[in-house]
């Protein structure tokens, strides 16, 4: 049974259950498409579901000064300004829209005294912002999305008389590989993860929701689902990689027991009082605050804390700054050896907070530390540090669409690229995935009807990812991979991690090189029915081409910007933010040959422009990227240092 | 600190399996899952485990542990004696994929049976507001991660199969619950939570609620209440005499049709 592939044809194909591509999924059945959603995972378990804080929407609940200008300005910095301003301009004009349409559709978010959804300060956000559910957003999101795909089976089961018959999720089943005919997406091949069958989906029209990479890295917040299964689909398929060296490191990820390190801690703690301290007891973020920054972060202690009660009259606390700032202080703070017992620094809320309010406002991080560490945060300090979180770097889109480069092919969400820049502020993820979600569901939908003919997937095609994904299981003897998924994991972290140097990461090149060999060797037993060391096998081949990306693409970028330190180029240059990193594979090349290019960045349109200082322009720009700008040459002297 | 754990494991599919002896190293501060992973690393590459969070965010991880219903990310190692053999299998109520992994559609099947959340038409989007107090009990029920372990635990289903059509099973007669209690819901789930979703079959055991990771109160805060609900539409003159008027005004809600 297992030899014969299952197969399915769709309108749409979504390769992901998580926020974004549920919502591209809802929009697609909206759309009147016949839609497929696939998951790795089952249905309402996407990597989603942790995310904590919440979600970054412009609605002016809290503040009535915010609105989607201050919200893209707020982007712009934290990406410093590396973003494609038109996702970000999108992003901040449509989010609001988006977390509403979810609370009709049954989210229960928390509350401000006047009835509205309230919203939560968060690191890099000028006002509250981020719409929450106690420490669980990421929880209530995913499952609002999960029963508005149920919802609409309902109707489907009233209409059609079957719930599945214009949406249906694919759960624990795994793309392997994107099928494509006439240069055009044809389908998608993969298996189910119960039985090991092999299964086709054919479609004219994929959105890959895939989410990231933080497996290949030893020391991360994400799961074993973030294997950048996504991104190295859009690769083979002939799409491109943007930016890739981008990879955002939370400041604060638990440090111990050793078996939980790296588990998030939400920033919200940061948010809602908690402060970083050394071993000296010192509020050291103060020492941190780079000078772009300077003007919006407070000096002292005393105007920090009185930021939270009257944030018009006070600059807020430097425990807010975006995330890379804060994680290069912390490892610098453990460098010069001021660091907690078990490397890390302290993260303080029991003196902040009453403990019933700690109760309230963080009781998953209550628990966690509780049931994990043994740490009661309403009554000690945490211990934290850097862990690998996000990546920014992800398929090259129209961002309007979502559309990749190679016709068919759409992407949405962390496996998406563009829209954070070089650093990602937090909440403006759960936004973006509802957002762009929205968009590519839209996008991948219209591609569909404006088709005159489906492309035919190639036979020859089929049979040859059959192969591919047979062969660890067939080859007698091999490596183990959870044993060469190790030592990936080690390469990443030593030697392209959170502060980079060229000679580490030409080493690191050198060893991926040799593993990659060895990856293609991996051997593992066991049949084909719910085989772990199997699908680690296949997994292993997406980890290898997406570090590569990575280590190249932090290799070339010769400047240190957002999620990218340099050692040896610790400054940040105008030059370099006008150039994008694209990485594509060599058509005929084995499957690590990636080739790297450089290419400009779109130029900002000029009302967004005139949203900035000019003063702060300078800090990023070059002068003649400015010089359209009214008033451009008279204060060139100003603010470059 | 580290020692060896002597584990029993259940390998096997839906048609036979057993308990398997390993002895696998147990480090400072480990969970069950670390431990487990460790064992798929080193010496069964194949042991099928479903996990996904390893921070009882997503409930993947549900499993037996010396007989008793956990996650097997926040179970921790130091709860156990180092001399005790720690006997881990799958959840008893559903069919056996493999070894620890068990079949849940059930439980999909029987959230597709309730109906939606269902706003006033009139509300759009944006102009909801709800006080905190009102969405309090909702949202307590919303902490829910579905990890399934009530509906493994409840005695209704657990050696009854029999019952599984009639009886939704704690989460899911909870998430009837959380809707009827959401304040911008005008849907009547009443009628529906006890004839088709078997609320009476219940008898307020609270076993659903003890092994509960997330500890949400299901008996006392949603299972009880909705009897007492149930109770006050069975009596309801006005709903005897066949009026229309309910609470809300709304009519009787059936269930999904063809959602079976
Ligand atoms: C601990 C934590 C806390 C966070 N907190 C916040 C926060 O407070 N606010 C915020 O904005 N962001 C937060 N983030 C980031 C945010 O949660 C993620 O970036 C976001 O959820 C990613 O969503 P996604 O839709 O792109 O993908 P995911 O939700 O990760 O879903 C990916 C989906 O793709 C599937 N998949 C992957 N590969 C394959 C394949 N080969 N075949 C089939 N299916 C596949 C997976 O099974 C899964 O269903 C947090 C992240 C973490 C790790
Ligand atoms: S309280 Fe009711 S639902 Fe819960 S375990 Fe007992 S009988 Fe089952
Ligand atoms: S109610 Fe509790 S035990 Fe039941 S599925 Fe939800 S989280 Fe699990
Ligand atoms: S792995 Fe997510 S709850 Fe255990």
């Amino acid at each position: 049974m297992t030899d014969e592939i299952k197969r399915y044809s769709y309108d749409v194909v979504v390769i992901g259950a998580g926020g974004s591509g549920l919502r591209a999924a809802i929009e697609a059945r909206l759309q009147g498409k016949k839609t497929a959603v696939i998951s790795k995972s089952l249905f309402g378990k996407a990597h989603t579901v942790m995310a904590e804080g919440g979600c970054a929407a412009a609605m002016g609940n809290r503040n009535p000064r915010d609105n989607w200008q201050v919200h893209f300005r707020d982007t712009m910095r934290g990406g410093k300004f590396l973003n494609n301003w038109r996702m970000a301009e999108l992003h901040a004009k449509e989010a609001p829209d988006r977390v509403w349409e979810l609370e009709a559709w049954g989210a229960v978010f928390d509350r401000t005294a006047d009835g509205k959804i309230s919203q939560r300060n968060f690191g890099g956000h000028e006002y509250p912002r981020l719409a929450h559910v106690g420490d669980r957003t990421g929880l209530e999101i995913i499952r609002t999305l999960q029963q508005k795909v149920v919802a609409l089976q309902q109707e489907d089961a009233v209409e059609f008389g079957d719930p599945e018959a214009m949406i249906k999720v694919f759960a624990e089943t795994t793309i392997t590989e994107l099928l494509s005919g006439d240069g055009r997406i044809a389908g998608a091949f993969g298996y189910f993860r119960d039985t090991g069958q092999f299964v086709l989906f054919e479609t004219p029209a994929v959105v890959l929701a895939t989410g990231g990479i933080g497996k290949t890295y030893k020391v991360t917040s994400n799961s074993w689902e973030y294997t950048g299964d996504g991104h190295a689909l859009a690769l083979r398929a002939g799409a491109k990689l943007l930016n890739m060296e981008f990879v955002q490191l939370h400041p604060t990820g638990m440090v111990w027991p050793p078996s939980v390190r790296g588990l998030l801690v939400t920033e919200s703690v940061r948010g809602d009082g908690g402060v970083l301290r050394n071993s000296e007891g010192k509020r050291f973020m103060f020492s941190y605050v780079p000078d772009v920054f300077r003007p919006q972060y407070a000096e002292t202690e005393e105007e920090a804390d009185r930021w939270y009660a009257d944030p018009d009259n006070n600059r807020r606390p430097p425990e807010l700054l975006p995330r890379d700032e804060v994680a290069r202080s912390i490892n610098s703070e453990v460098k010069a050896g001021r660091g907690s017992p078990h490397g890390g620094v302290f993260l303080d809320v029991s003196t902040r907070l009453p403990a019933d309010e700690i109760m309230r406002r963080l009781p998953s991080m209550h628990h966690q530390f509780k049931e994990l560490a043994d740490v009661d945060i309403t009554k000690e300090p945490m211990e934290v540090g850097p862990t690998c979180h996000y990546v920014m770097g992800g398929v090259e889109v129209d961002p309007d669409t979502g559309a990749a480069s190679v016709p068919g092919l759409f992407a949405v969400g962390e496996v998406s690229g563009g829209m954070h820049g070089s650093n990602r502020l937090g909440g403006n993820s759960l936004s973006d995935l509802l957002v762009f979600g929205r968009r590519a569901g839209l996008g991948a939908a219209e591609y569909v009807t404006a088709l005159a003919s489906r492309p035919a997937v190639p036979e020859a095609a089929v049979s040859a990812a059959a192969a591919v994904a047979a062969e660890p299981l067939e080859r007698p003897e091999g490596e183990n991979p959870y044993a060469i998924q190790g030592e990936l994991q080690v390469i990443m972290h030593d030697l392209v991690g959170l502060i980079r140097r060229e000679s580490e990461m030409k080493t690191a090149l050198v060893e991926l090189d040799k593993l990659r060999a060895r990856a293609a060797q991996v051997s593992v037993g066991g049949g084909r029915a719910y085989n772990p060391g199997w699908h680690v096998a296949l997994d292993l081949r997406n980890m290898m081409v997406v570090a590569e990306c990575v280590a190249q693409a932090a290799l070339e970028r010769q400047e240190s910007r957002g999620g990218h330190t340099r050692d040896d180029y610790p400054g940040m240059s105008p030059e370099w933010r006008k150039v994008n990193l694209v990485c594509s594979l060599e058509p005929s090349g084995p499957s690590g040959a990636v080739s790297l290019r450089r290419q400009p960045t779109p130029a900002m349109r000029t009302d967004l422009l005139e949203l900035f200082d000019l003063a702060e322009l300078k800090k990023y720009m070059t002068d003649e990227e400015l010089a359209g700008l009214p008033g451009a040459t008279e204060t060139s002297a100003e603010g470059t240092h | 600190m580290g020692y060896k754990a002597a584990l029993k494991i259940w390998r096997g599919d839906a048609g036979a399996g057993q308990l398997a002896d390993y002895d696998v190293e147990v480090n400072e501060g480990e969970v069950v899952l670390d431990v487990l992973h460790r064992l798929q690393a080193t010496q069964a590459t194949d042991l099928a485990i479903r996990w996904n969070c390893k921070a009882g965010k997503c409930g993947s991880c549900s499993m037996e542990i010396n007989g008793r219903p956990r996650l097997a990310c926040m179970t921790r190692m130091s709860v156990f004696s180092p001399e005790e053999t720690l006997t881990i299998t799958p959840m008893r109520t559903f069919p056996v994929i493999r070894d620890l992994v068990t079949d849940v559609s059930f439980n999909y099947a029987k959230a597709r049976e309730i109906p939606s959340f269902t706003p006033p038409p009139e509300v759009k989007p944006g102009e909801f507001r709800m006080r905190q107090e009102d969405v309090n009990r909702s949202q307590e029920f919303r902490k829910c991660i579905e990890c399934f372990l009530c509906q493994n635990t409840c005695h209704v289903i657990r050696d009854h199969a029999e019952n599984e059509g009639a009886f939704a099973g704690p989460r899911f007669l909870m998430r009837v619950a959380e809707l009827e209690m959401h304040p911008a819901d005008i849907a009547d789930r009443r009628e529906i939570a006890q004839d088709d979703f078997g609320l009476g079959y219940c008898n307020i055991t609270k076993c659903c609620t003890e092994v509960c990771p997330e500890h949400i109160k299901i008996t006392d805060n949603a299972l009880i209440p909705m009897k007492e609900r149930v109770v006050g539409r069975k009596y309801d003159p006005l709903v005897w005499l066949g009026s229309r008027i309910t609470r809300r005004g709304a009519k009787d809600t059936p269930a999904v049709p063809g959602g079976r």
